[in-house]
């Protein structure tokens, strides 16, 4: 599914270099959790594969089934598949949510050459999935994440993963700022989604979203590498003892 | 004082291509007082500081600069989904065959041209009278030339709920048309009529519109200009408001390369509301000026000013608006609000906000802003399939959007958005 092979990343404005090498396979139907302390490039890795500017790749490759990532702009890529779920999502005043979830599915249906989701056909499948995540119907009808809390901004975005069904989902640090309930909640929403032909990233800091999206594999990132990958107490691991011994062995 | 040889020559050398009607009956009064304002002021000039952004030699030269005639064959009419009488023009002609019958209840509909022959008529106290009030304390020297020279026009007297609304339709035929229009609007106590325009109506156009609104009545007015480019316009509107009257007018432009939007209100009656709105849209050398003057003569009135321009490759976008709050005007609310939206670095916005207030007891607040595109915003949606242009003009309508919630009738503003968006999507190709 997700390729990724000796990649190098700098900060194309300082020059500053971020990720120095990172390999990583996922496997269809797999999930793979990235840990890493601050500033090991774990966003960046998001950002990189998402395709935001002000990132330059100089070695390396990723490739989503086969096709070069890297070589795509931002909407080809989701168009082929692939889906960030922000740390931080973006608010958009005046954008109607519904309007931005319908206009985001009708593109890359189009992209994929299907044919377009009618209001009615779109309607249907928005209020089911929406039920399935609490969100409600003013929610939808708000423009996109303005006023939203942390939770319900967290639940937006598995909202637009349910409707946009990708193929791979990256989730950049989707515990952050949400409570247990809340985390349970969206946790819930990605293990729905769940499926062989389906495979996610989680990158998170803490354990604890893991024991709610239970990962095949882990990996622990540090200095823009993948320092250790092993089962899912690696991740216990880290949170017994901090990645203090991880940081040693880089 | 007298004027500036330059400028005097410049006037005279317009008015001398210029005629009076033949038989102006009751109007003749008002267009001789207006040409004797003209002749006083003289028509603006490039260092006339109400006109410094904004040229106004294409507007007031003897010669019309042509203009390609435009035909969107590509769209239905604007407004078609609504139930409305048209009242069509053609290069500033009025065209009978093209017209609805003037007959609507409600309201009494008349042409100028054929209504000034009478001696008397209800007009009379509303032609050219609201345009001499608006030239204090700023001149407008173009809407004076339009009460003297104007060739025809509608008069619409209002005296109940109009049931539908009122479109002027301008049609554009002539690549060298110079038209002059004034329309007289009075709407009696408690009585309510939409007005709705739109058309390129001529290579060079100049329009007035007085509207007179007694206490309790309702005028709301949407406009569209475009999508012809090389139109040139120079419009007002002269408003006055009664006690607890409301006045809301919205414009779309898109295209045009000099257009001059002026708006004048003056709240005479207590507890009156009124709005003014724009959502422009603007590329390569398109010129839109917006510039509205409001006058607060009463209590607890209410005045909103929404501007909003879309630039890019080099498009300028001006606003010049003011507030003023005469003394005894107390509980007044005036916000006024002028934002732009640059899509690259060669496009200007060139604001003048203004508020002049003489009572102790207001609220009054203005914005002017102007900014680009909301890069994580467009990232955002690039995430999620949607292509960059497709998202730029998403991000474009939401940037209009307030503007555009000023319309109060649903059918109208779904009318303008989808006008709008069908507009980008066209640019966009």
């Amino acid at each position: 599914m997700l390729e990724i092979n000796n990649l190098h990343v700098e900060l194309e404005e300082e020059g500053k270099a971020i990720l120095k090498g990172l390999s990583l396979k996922v496997g269809a139907g797999e999930v793979h959790a990235i840990m890493g302390p601050n500033g090991s490039g774990k966003s960046t890795l998001s950002y990189v594969l998402s395709g935001r500017d002000g990132y330059a790749v100089t070695e390396g490759s990723a490739t989503l089934d086969g096709t070069d990532l890297l070589d795509l702009e931002p909407e080809e890529r989701a168009a082929a598949g692939l889906f960030l779920a922000f740390q931080y999502p973006v608010e958009i005043p005046g954008v109607g949510n519904m309007t931005f979830l319908r206009t985001a599915v009708n593109a890359q249906r189009k992209a994929r050459g299907q044919e377009e989701l009618s209001a009615a056909e779109f309607l249907k499948v928005i209020r089911e999935k929406a039920k399935a995540l609490q969100i409600d119907a003013d929610m939808l009808k708000r423009p996109v994440n303005v006023g939203f809390s942390g939770g319900e901004k967290k639940r937006n975005e598995i909202l637009q993963m349910a409707m946009l069904e990708p193929k791979m989902c990256i989730l950049d640090e989707t515990d952050s700022g949400l409570d247990v309930d809340a985390m349970k909640l969206v946790a819930d929403g990605v293990n729905a989604l769940r499926s062989e032909g389906r495979s996610f990233l989680v990158i998170t800091h803490y354990q604890r979203l893991l024991d709610h999206i239970k990962p095949d594999v882990v990996h622990i990132l540090s200095n823009g590498k993948i320092v250790k990958t092993g089962g899912p107490e690696l991740a216990l691991e880290v949170e017994n003892n901090g990645y203090a011994e991880f940081l040693e062995e880089a | 004082m007298a004027l500036p040889k330059l400028k005097s020559d410049a006037t005279e050398a317009r008015l001398a291509a210029l005629s009076l009607p033949e038989a102006p009956g009751w109007t003749r009064a008002a267009r001789d007082a207006a040409l004797d304002r003209l002749r006083a002021m003289g028509l603006p000039a490039r260092r006339d500081e109400y006109w410094k952004y904004t040229r106004p030699d294409s507007l007031t030269a003897v010669d019309v600069t042509p203009a390609a005639i435009f035909t969107a064959t590509d769209e239905a009419p604007i407004f078609s989904s609504i139930d409305r009488l048209r009242i069509v023009f053609v290069d500033g002609v009025f065209d009978a065959e093209a017209s609805d019958d003037l007959d609507l209840a409600g309201v009494r509909i008349e042409r100028l041209a054929e209504a000034q022959a009478a001696d008397l008529h209800w007009a009379r106290d509303v032609y050219g009278v609201l345009e001499q009030r608006g030239q204090t304390p700023v001149e407008r020297p173009l809407a004076a030339l339009n009460t003297a020279f104007a060739t025809d026009g509608v008069l619409i007297h209002v005296s109940g709920k109009v049931e539908k609304p009122i479109q002027f339709v301008y049609y554009h035929n002539s690549t060298t048309s110079d038209a002059i229009l004034h329309h007289c609007i009075k709407l009696d106590a408690g009585a309510d009529l939409t007005l709705l325009e739109n058309g390129p109506a001529a290579a060079r156009f100049n329009k007035v519109m007085e509207v007179e609104i007694a206490d309790g009545a309702r005028f709301a007015h949407v406009r569209a200009q475009g999508r012809d480019h090389e139109r040139r316009a120079a419009t007002h509107i002269f408003a006055r408001l009664g006690a607890e009257s409301v006045f809301k007018s919205f414009t779309l432009t898109a295209n045009g390369v000099m257009t001059r939007n002026e708006c004048v209100i003056e709240l005479t009656g207590d507890d009156a509301v009124a709005h003014v709105a724009g959502a422009a849209v603007g590329d390569g050398d398109f010129h839109h000026d917006d510039t509205v003057f409001i006058t607060h003569d009463a209590e607890r009135c209410e005045s909103r000013q929404v501007f909003k321009k879309v630039l890019r490759n080099g498009a300028t976008g001006v606003f010049q608006g003011k507030i003023l709050v005469k003394a005894g005007a107390q509980k007044t609310d005036g916000y006024q609000i002028s934002q732009s939206l640059l899509l690259d670095d060669n496009s200007q916005f060139l604001a003048k906000p203004e508020l002049e207030i003489y009572a102790d007891d207001v609220a009054c607040s203005h914005g002017s802003t102007s900014g680009a595109i909301d890069e994580t915003a467009l990232f955002y949606l690039r995430t999620r399939g949607v292509p960059e242009g497709a998202a730029t003009d998403l991000l474009t309508l939401a940037f209009l959007a307030e503007a555009v919630e000023e319309i109060d009738d649903e059918p109208l503003r779904d009318e303008i958005v989808a006008r709008l968006t069908g507009w980008l999507e066209r640019r966009r190709g």
